[in-house]
C-alpha cells in the first residue's frame, strides 16, 4: 500500500496577538508548526503502515522553511518527503493550491491521499476536497477513523458529523480529510530524529508538475483578497466593580431593559 | 467568461432527514437583503429525496423561486451524488451568486462544486456585502484563529460562491402569503462514479442542545472551572429558559462536550443575551459571540478582554453572583 499524506506548516494561531497600537498581527516569535489536523492524518497513515506495511511519502507546499515540518515527518516515521516550493506557486488561494498539489500527485504512485480537515492558520477546508476533484477520485472529510480490509482490500471510515457520525465504505483511491481530534499522533522517536536529518527531502519546483502555469500561484487564483483588517470591537459598555448584591441589582436593572424579565 | 448570462442569488437550501436547516433560512434571509441592492430574484436549490413539499418554507422565508431536485440517489447525503445533482442545477441556471451553509455538508459539497466549475469560494463568511455598481459580492471572513478579518471577492469567474457559518445571519420572519416559483430538475446521474457507500449514519442522542439556537446563553469559563460550578450556571439558566455554554478552556477540560463549546472552534452564537461568568474573552472566544443583542459579564480581572465587547462589565466574584442573581430571578419571575 502507498499513501501520500499532504501536510502544511503553520504559524500557532493560538500563540498570534494583536499588536494594540499598529493593529496588525505580531508573527515575530510564533512557532511555525505541523497543522494538527495535517499531523492526525499523518498518525492515521503511520498505523496503517504499522498494520500492513505502507510506504508514507509526505508532501507540502510552501516556503523552504518547510523543509522542518517534513524532518518531523520523517521522525515520526514517514519513507519519503516532497517539499513544493516555487515562486510561481505564491500567492495562491485554496483552488490554485489544490490544482498544485494535485499536479504533484499525478506525478506519484499512491493508493490513498491522506489530509487535514483544515489549516488553523485559513480553517478553510477546501484543498483536500477541490485536490480530490482534480484528481477524479472520491473524497471523505472529516474523517474520525480508518479501517482496512486486507482481503477484501476495502477501506471503511468514520466520517464525524454535526449530530452523530457515519460509516462509509469503499475500494479503490480516494482522498481523506482527517481530523486532529479522533487520534493521538505518536511523538518523535530519538532514532527517528537522528535519522531525520540524514534522509533527503526531494524539492520540487513548478516545472515537475504538469499544470499550466496560469492556474497556478495568484494568477491561477479566483478568489483575492480585497482587504483585511482587525476586528472593530463594539464599543464597550460601563465596567462596574461592585459587591455581589449591587452586581444583581445591575444585571436585573438589564434584564428588565433588554425585556427579558 | 460572460457575466451577462449569469444571474440571481442562490442558495443551497441544505436539508437533514427532509427537515430544512436553519442555517438555509438564514442564507435566504441574507439573499433577499442583498437582492434589494441587485434587484435580482433569490433562489433556493432543494436537494433530497420526498422533499418537495418543503420549497413552500423556502417561500415563506424569501425565496422567489425553488429549484427542486428530488431523487432517490439524493436520500442521504454522499459527496458524489449531491455534486452531481447541484453541479448540472448550477451550469443550467448560472446563478451570480451561489451560497451554502458552512456545516459538515456544505464545507464538503461546495469545494468539490468549486472545482469542478474552475470558480472561486470563500469558506465561512461571518459578512456579505454586495457592491453598488458593480453587484459584486465582498465576502468577509476571519483568517488566523479570528485574529484577523479578511474581505475576499471573486472578480472573473461566476459563479461567486461562499460558504456562511451558521447562526450569524439572521432569518426574515416568515411570510405565510408570499408567493414563489417551484421548478423541478432532472439531472442525470453517472452512477459509476458513486464510489463510496454509506453503510450507515448514526444519530448520537447526546444529549444535544443547539446553542445557536438559544436566546439566552448562560456561558462559563474557566472562572466556574469544574462541573459543580456549571451546575449552578444551569440553575441560573433554567429560570430565564436559557442554556449553558462554554469557551474553550473548559471543552479541553473535559468539563464541558465540544457541541457547547462558543467561539472560532466551536459555535457562532448570537443570543438576545449572553453571560460571560468567569471568562476572559480571547479573540477566538469574542470571534464566536460578539455580535450577540446583550452582552453581560461577570470577572474577577477588571482587565479581562471579554469587557471590551459587553454592554454590562461587573467586576465581581461569579460564585457569589451567581446564587444571589438566581435567587433573586425567581423571585422577579414569579411576580
Amino acid at each position: 500500500m502507498k499513501l501520500l499524506v499532504c501536510i502544511k506548516q503553520v504559524p500557532d494561531t493560538t500563540e498570534i496577538k494583536i499588536d494594540p497600537v499598529t493593529k496588525t498581527l505580531v508573527r515575530d516569535g510564533v512557532p511555525a508548526i505541523m497543522n494538527p489536523d495535517d499531523k492526525g492524518g499523518l498518525e492515521f497513515a503511520l498505523q496503517l503502515k504499522d498494520k500492513f506495511g505502507a510506504e508514507v511519502t509526505v508532501i507540502t507546499m510552501g516556503l523552504p522553511q518547510a523543509d522542518l515540518i517534513l524532518r518531523e515527518a520523517f521522525a515520526m516515521g514517514a519513507d519519503k518527503a516532497i517539499l513544493l516550493t516555487d515562486r510561481k506557486l505564491g500567492g495562491a488561494d485554496t483552488l490554485a493550491t489544490s490544482k498544485a498539489l494535485a499536479g504533484a500527485a499525478r506525478m506519484l504512485d499512491w493508493d490513498l491521499v491522506i489530509a487535514g480537515r483544515q489549516a488553523i492558520d485559513g480553517d478553510t477546508a477546501q484543498v483536500g476536497p477541490e485536490m480530490a476533484e482534480h484528481l477524479g477520485i472520491p473524497q471523505i472529510s472529516y474523517v474520525a477513523d480508518v479501517q482496512y480490509d486486507d482481503k477484501a482490500k476495502k477501506f471503511t471510515v468514520k466520517k464525524e458529523t454535526e449530530d452523530g457520525y457515519q460509516i462509509l465504505e469503499f475500494q479503490g483511491k480516494a482522498l481523506l480529510t482527517c481530523l486532529a481530534s479522533a487520534v493521538k499522533p505518536r511523538y518523535m522517536s530519538v532514532g527517528g530524529i537522528v535519522e531525520a536529518y540524514d534522509k533527503e527531502v526531494e524539492i520540487w519546483g513548478a516545472d515537475r508538475i504538469d499544470v499550466p502555469e496560469t492556474e497556478l500561484g495568484l494568477k491561477g487564483s479566483p478568489t483575492k483578497v480585497f482587504k483585511s483588517f482587525t476586528k472593530e470591537l463594539k464599543q464597550p459598555g460601563q465596567i462596574h466593580e461592585v459587591d455581589a448584591e449591587e452586581a444583581v441589582e445591575l444585571i436585573v436593572a438589564k434584564l428588565k431593559e433588554k425585556h427579558i424579565i | 467568461m460572460d457575466f451577462s448570462e449569469y444571474k440571481d442569488i442562490y442558495v443551497f437550501a441544505e436539508q437533514r432527514d427532509g427537515k430544512i436547516q436553519s442555517v438555509a433560512l438564514e442564507l435566504i434571509g441574507k439573499a433577499r437583503e442583498l437582492s434589494k441592492v441587485t434587484g435580482e430574484k433569490v433562489v433556493a436549490i432543494l436537494a433530497g429525496c420526498n422533499v418537495a413539499s418543503q420549497a413552500g418554507t423556502l417561500i415563506e422565508y424569501g425565496a422567489d423561486k425553488v429549484v427542486v431536485i428530488d431523487d432517490k440517489n439524493l436520500e442521504t447525503y454522499v459527496t458524489e451524488q449531491y455534486t452531481q445533482a447541484v453541479y448540472q442545477a448550477v451550469t443550467k441556471f448560472k446563478p451570480s451568486i451561489l451560497m451554502y451553509g458552512a456545516t459538515t455538508i456544505g464545507r464538503d459539497l461546495a469545494p468539490r462544486i468549486a472545482a469542478r466549475l474552475g470558480t472561486g469560494l470563500t469558506a465561512d463568511c461571518t459578512k456579505l456585502d454586495i457592491t453598488e455598481d458593480t453587484h459584486e459580492l465582498q465576502m468577509t471572513r476571519p483568517a488566523f484563529g479570528g485574529n484577523l478579518m479578511a474581505t475576499i471577492m471573486c472578480p472573473n469567474h461566476r459563479p461567486q460562491m461562499s460558504t456562511v457559518r451558521p447562526g450569524v445571519m439572521p432569518k426574515s420572519e416568515p411570510d405565510k402569503s408570499r408567493k414563489g416559483e417551484v421548478v423541478e430538475f432532472k439531472p442525470t446521474f453517472d452512477q459509476s462514479k458513486f464510489i463510496v457507500k454509506l453503510v450507515k449514519n448514526v444519530k448520537e442522542k447526546k444529549n444535544t442542545v443547539d446553542i445557536s439556537e438559544a436566546k439566552i446563553l448562560v456561558s462559563g469559563g474557566r472562572g466556574v472551572g469544574c462541573k459543580e460550578g456549571f451546575e449552578k450556571l444551569q440553575g441560573l439558566a433554567t429560570v430565564l429558559g436559557g442554556e449553558v455554554s462554554s469557551s474553550r478552556a473548559m471543552v479541553d477540560a473535559g468539563v464541558m462536550p465540544h457541541d457547547r463549546q462558543v467561539g472560532q472552534t466551536g459555535k457562532t452564537v448570537r443570543p438576545s443575551v449572553y453571560f460571560a461568568l468567569g471568562i476572559s474573552g480571547a479573540i477566538q472566544h469574542l470571534a464566536g459571540m460578539e455580535e450577540s443583542d446583550c452582552i453581560i459579564a461577570v470577572n474577577k480581572d477588571k482587565f479581562a478582554p471579554i469587557f471590551s465587547v459587553a454592554d454590562l462589565g461587573i467586576v465581581c466574584d461569579l460564585n457569589k453572583v451567581v446564587p444571589a442573581l438566581t435567587e433573586r430571578l425567581k423571585k422577579e419571575i414569579k411576580k
